[in-house]
């Protein structure tokens, strides 16, 4: 890249990725397990191909039934057989009528209990996996998969691969129908086919890739909106809105000019298949009226295939939209399995054993571990936390306490070294039964969409009201939710960006406690905030460890000054142990830490 | 149709791509009728009275008829599309122009989610209208005449059996639709729902991991994941329900004229010809007739649509600037004169009166809620006070222009939020020209240049939306940067290091110290030491100043600011003592 290239696109005012591929070739293997779903529902399958294809048969007659009325009965001046003919032909409609209830209700069941199935599949395989599956990509691109590339398979589900199958039926049912009455004439009017074919594939394809095209720019347009809004406050407070709109209005020209491509191709498409349709009736007539002429066929034989001509392009061009469907299919399904397919790096062993009820008992025996291989995060870390103990850990971001709080609660497995509690290998325990008992309190509380109740309820599903609201007082929450317009029935919108950090935290608090582990993880929050409030989250604090075994990332004083034991990380060792006193007594990393603290706060 | 009036100036250009569009659909709706006649002389004229010579020219006919027909199809297609899109494109550049000058308290009463539904779904409804809507209601019109004049010369009575049918049709096709529309809509609303909690889920992982809430969270998925199953069976049993009738009814219209039609040919009554040119304009008529339902609900959605945009556009703005407005410069100085600010019935600041020399520095404290934010944010203007007048340069903010008023003040707020691009280009977002080096002068300044680097593609790294995920600390350091770049005669930083440690904090400090010279700074913060320095300190309660003056001067007198100080250095107190037994030890 020259330096002229990258100093641009260092300034680009805007950058918005674009999803990834939207089609793949075909494959077999991929496809089979596709449709593996599909037979995971025999009944529907069966209902949904049986009612189309009577259907399709149905219809098939029809034509026929037309130009025998027109010979015989017309022709013959047959009152009786006409009216025979025509209840014929209602009785028919009737079972016409009865086949496409059915055909709609089977299919679309079908394709529903798919696509409900697959998505359940994958949404639990997901929840299953572990952290490093979720650090190494953006929420964003994980709900794509559950959501669009699920849903990018309803089409092919509920609609394609039914009525492609049927429609492959009737278009042969038409072929046999009219060599078997006119040989000759069903050639030259199969003349038409190939194009169609061609058309409803090939000019298919471009249609559709040029509308994803627009879709593209249109979503990339919805994500400048979307930001535009959001950041509103900064364009206006830095004047950006002039640079902003030339922006916006050359990604809005080039959805437009490519909105105009897209149309116009599909504007081109209907027309063609029109003029096509009409060269194959131009040669049945010029053709047929020549073996009218020689009396090979008659009249009624002529309008049933000028029917039957009519009804080619209905199959031929669902069998294009399907080899559309299969290709955007193959994309979407490949994502998908790829996420299938991925394993849990932390899963129970095949013993695994439920951990019984802990008093909380905590003991890291030469713990080591590694994010990737040349960078180790721990080493020879050992420690040993008496049930309703409080750890400090303090040190440096990087230097290993995140790592020590990830292991205990076994988000990650150590690559060396065991970590007991109560004298059990967590390693060996059923994960389930170990998290339940532990308890995390993380820096940023995720507030949940839903009321504040829902929201402290998530630490035990089953608690009552009064347990909430207790849960609540305990650590001094009560107060500012009872400000709230609702109290606990506030409902919280946009993930709780409307209370304050303070707020969220007091709320993050009240879940812990409502779940009461015995072992209590916390991330103690770095942001200041006001001292008022400040204070009611030490109290709160206090409450919250009281009793419990607890591991805390301190960063402030108070906190770390209370904590039974101060364990001091530096590059994945611990350097300094003891209380507060005793390290304030040597010099040392902590006591540095402690003087510098002093020294802002001066 | 008041909606369309109101919106006219923005089709109104394109007027000329809408009338081209009509005039090819006439044309191309009556050559539609062409084939149906010729077939009729074919089978009249070529195969019942043998005048085999016509045949060529009548199928040569149909071919050009499909043809020219074919040619104005499309145009009429395209050139209603390209209305519709032109139109759009209009719209959509004057909505953003628009949203992107409203004033904040708009935004305080709007939601993100609302407002992109309105330019996205709303927007794309009228604009569909426009481009088929109205075209396919003119043409549904064209057919229905053309067609039934056809019929009734082919044959009166047969017609008459048709036309029965038709209302029945109609009923059951505009019946349909309602009842549809309400039922996608239940589809979208449940599959929103489901978006909602798989999004929710994996940005909160993390947290339904730590409470080992995988199987309560797989429930709640489960149950959105069946209402929208049901939804969607639901929307299916419509289609089963109605879609059927429909088609039946298309159906025996053709057994009817079969059979009425068959008993007029063998009569004499009618010609086989005309009896053959009858079933294939049938069809000319049933299949619009059962879209009626579609059509009209377009109509009614495009006006609802429209109306929601005439929201956003028609929305009251009074933050804007007089005619004959101050462009110039100002010195820095700030006055406060009895400002006064309420939000519906509750006060929000009450008789705030305070004024600052150029280069002062000017701390605000108290809890929450007190009205420190409100405050700095008359300065910009991002409000208007209710009463009093807030002076920038001895000018009243309403009488500056506003894009001159709002580039001598660099803003840092509360919530930092970086826009998805570089890192380089946000912290340039205020000043798009400035070179490299005063890019990264400004990041060293908010202690950003050490962390920048460290990142893998430094100053290039993506952030935002979809690029790396930044701590709070190091988003609000960007945001700090973003302000020092524009180099702006005033500074208002609101709570801009709340989320970083307090070593980093202290690091800012001393850096800002260098930068505040020169420049008037509001400067919101929690911790007495970021504070402590200024030139004017401020205590709020309540919307009131409860306090002022410098620091030493508000520890000697009892007070709000005494009792943050004590409670901030308690701590502090203890230490010290250790601290000194150490020393001595």
């Amino acid at each position: 890249m020259s330096a002229k290239e990258e100093a641009k696109e260092l300034r680009v005012p805007f950058i918005y990725k674009d999803d990834e591929d939207l089609e793949k070739p075909f494959q077999w293997a991929q496809f089979r397990r596709l449709f593996q779903y599909v037979y995971e529902f025999p009944k529907l399958t069966t209902g949904a191909f049986t009612f189309n294809i009577l259907g399709s048969l149905l219809a098939l007659i029809v034509p026929y039934m037309i130009g025998v009325t027109i010979d015989k009965a017309i022709g013959h001046h047959s009152l009786s057989f006409l009216i025979e003919l025509a209840v014929i032909l209602i009785a028919l409609y009737i079972g016409k009528f009865w086949m496409t209830r059915l055909s709609i209700r089977f299919t679309n069941y079908l394709g529903q209990s798919v696509i409900r199935r697959l998505r359940n599949q994958l949404f639990s395989h997901v929840q299953a996996l572990s952290f490093d599956f979720f650090d190494q990509r953006p929420a964003g691109s994980v709900l794509v998969r559950i959501m669009n590339d699920v849903n990018s398979l309803q089409d092919l589900f509920t609609n394609g691969v039914v009525s492609s199958i049927t429609n492959l039926l009737t278009l042969l049912g038409i072929i046999i129908i009219m060599l078997v009455l006119n040989v000759r004439l069903a050639l030259l009017s199969m003349v038409v086919i190939p194009f169609m074919f061609f058309l409803s594939t090939r000019l298919r394809v471009s249609i559709r890739r040029s509308w994803q095209q627009v879709r593209r720019r249109l979503s990339r347009i919805n994500s400048h909106l979307n930001e535009s809004i959001q950041g509103v406050r900064v364009t206006e407070a830095y004047v950006r809105q002039d640079e902003n709109q030339v922006f916006f209005e050359e990604m809005n020209a080039d959805y437009l000019g490519q909105f105009r491509r897209a149309t116009g191709l599909s504007a081109i498409f209907g027309p063609v298949v029109d003029v096509t349709g009409s060269l194959g009736t131009v040669l049945l007539f010029w053709y047929g009226v020549h073996l009218l002429m020689l009396g090979q066929v008659t009249v009624g034989l002529l309008v049933a295939f000028a029917n039957y001509l009519g009804n080619f392009w209905t199959p031929i061009s669902q069998l294009g939209q399907l080899y559309n469907q299969v290709l955007v299919a193959m994309a979407s399904s490949e994502r998908i399995f790829e996420y299938l397919d991925t394993k849990p790096g932390v899963i129970d062993g095949e013993n695994a054993s439920a951990l019984s009820p802990i008093v909380g008992k905590v003991e890291f025996n030469q713990v080591e571990f590694a994010y990737d291989k040349d960078h180790k995060a721990l080493s020879g870390v050992s420690m040993m936390v008496q049930p309703g103990e409080s750890v400090a850990l303090v040190g440096h971001t990087g230097a290993g306490k995140s790592t020590v709080i990830n292991l205990l609660a076994r988000f990650y497995e150590p690559t060396a070294g065991r970590i007991l509690i109560d004298s059990q290998d967590i390693s060996l325990v059923q994960l389930q039964t170990l998290r339940e008992q532990i308890g995390i309190v993380l820096q940023d509380t995720f507030i949940f969409s839903g009321t504040i109740m829902e929201n402290i309820r998530f630490g035990r599903p089953d608690a009552s009201d009064e347990e909430v609201i207790q849960a609540a007082k305990a650590v001094y929450a009560n107060d500012f939710i009872m400000h709230l317009e609702d109290g606990y029935q506030t409902q919280v919108r946009e993930r709780g960006s409307r209370l304050s950090m303070g707020q969220r935290q007091l709320l993050s608090f009240a879940r812990a406690i409502l779940a009461d582990p015995k072992i209590l993880i916390l991330d103690e929050a770095t942001a200041s905030i006001d001292t008022h409030t400040e204070h009611i989250i030490q109290l709160g604090l206090k409450n919250l460890l009281q009793g419990r075994t607890s591991f805390v990332v301190a960063h402030r004083l108070s906190t770390i000054r209370d904590a039974d034991q101060i364990l001091v990380f530096k590059d994945g060792r611990i350097m300094e142990r003891g209380d507060h006193a005793s390290l304030m007594e040597k010099p040392g990393y902590y006591r540095e830490l402690v003087e510098a603290q002093y020294r802002y706060m001066a | 149709m008041d909606v369309f009036r109101r919106l006219r100036k923005f089709y109104r250009p394109y007027m000329g791509q809408l009338y081209a569009s009509l005039f090819m659909l006439a044309l191309s709706t009556a050559l539609s009728l062409v084939y149906p006649y010729l077939l009729k002389l074919i089978i009249d004229q070529v195969i019942l009275q043998h005048q085999y010579n016509e045949l060529l020219l009548l199928i040569a006919g149909i071919l050009v008829a499909a043809l020219i027909k074919g040619v104005f199809n499309f145009g009429q297609q395209y050139m209603g599309q390209v209305f519709g899109i032109h139109t759009s494109y209009d719209l959509r550049n004057t909505l953003y122009k628009q949203l992107n000058r409203q004033s904040f308290s708009y935004y305080d009463e709007v939601h993100t989610g609302d407002l992109m539904s309105r330019l996205t779904a709303d927007l794309d409804a009228f604009r569909q209208f426009l481009a088929f809507g109205f075209n396919s209601i003119v043409n549904f019109v064209l057919l229905v005449v053309f067609g039934l004049a056809m019929m009734v010369s082919l044959n009166p009575i047969l017609t008459v059996c048709v036309v029965v049918l038709m209302p029945v049709l109609a009923f059951i096709a505009v019946r349909f639709d309602n009842h549809l529309w309400p039922a996608y809509q239940k589809v979208r609303r449940t599959l929103g729902q489901l978006n909602t909690a798989v999004q929710e889920n994996i940005m909160g992982v993390r947290t339904v991991k730590s409470f080992a809430k995988e199987d309560f969270e797989t429930d709640k998925f489960q149950q959105r994941n069946d209402s929208y199953y049901e939804s969607n069976i639901r929307t299916a049993g419509l289609w089963n329900k109605y879609f059927p009738y429909m088609e039946f009814i298309g159906n025996l219209e053709v057994a009817i004229v079969l059979l009425v039609g068959g008993y007029f040919v063998m009569h004499g009554m009618m010609k086989l010809g005309d009896l053959v040119a009858f079933f294939s304009i049938l069809w000319f008529i049933t299949v619009p007739m059962s879209q009626l339902g579609y059509l009209l609900n377009n109509w009614t959605q495009s006006v609802a649509a429209g109306e929601r945009l005439l929201d956003i556009l028609d929305a009251d703005n009074s933050v804007t600037s007089i005619s004959n407005a101050y462009t110039g410069k100002s010195n820095g100085s700030v006055e406060f004169v009895h400002v006064g600010l309420s939000h519906g019935t509750s006060e929000i600041l009450h008789d705030i009166h305070f004024s600052v020399y150029a280069g002062q520095t000017v701390a605000l404290l108290g809890v929450t809620g007190s009205g420190k934010s409100s405050l700095v944010n008359l300065i910009p203007r991002f409000y208007d006070a209710a009463d009093g007048q807030v002076l920038v340069g001895g000018v009243d903010v309403r009488n500056w222009d506003l894009q001159s008023l709002r580039k001598e003040i660099g803003v840092v707020f509360q919530e930092s939020f970086l826009f998805s691009t570089t890192i380089f280009a946000n912290i340039a977002y205020g000043n798009p020209e400035a070179t490299f080096e005063d890019v990264q002068k400004a990041a060293l300044l908010a202690n950003a240049d050490e962390f920048i680097s460290q990142l893998p593609n430094g100053y290039r790294t993506l952030v935002g939306e979809r690029g790396i995920g930044l701590s709070g600390g190091q988003k609000q350091r960007l945001a700090l940067a973003r302000a020092i770049l524009v180099n702006p005669k005033i500074l208002v930083l609101d709570d801009a290091t709340s989320a970083v440690d307090m070593e980093t904090e202290y690091m800012i400090h001393q850096a800002l110290d260098h930068v505040m010279k020169g420049r008037t700074t509001f400067v919101i913060a929690h911790r007495i030491s970021s504070l402590k320095r200024a030139d004017l300190i401020l205590v709020l309660d309540d919307g009131r100043i409860v306090q002022r003056g410098r620091h030493e001067e508000l520890l000697r007198e009892p007070g709000l600011y005494r009792v943050i100080y004590d409670m901030q250095f308690r701590d502090q107190e203890d230490f010290s003592d250790l601290h000194s037994m150490a020393q001595g030890s």
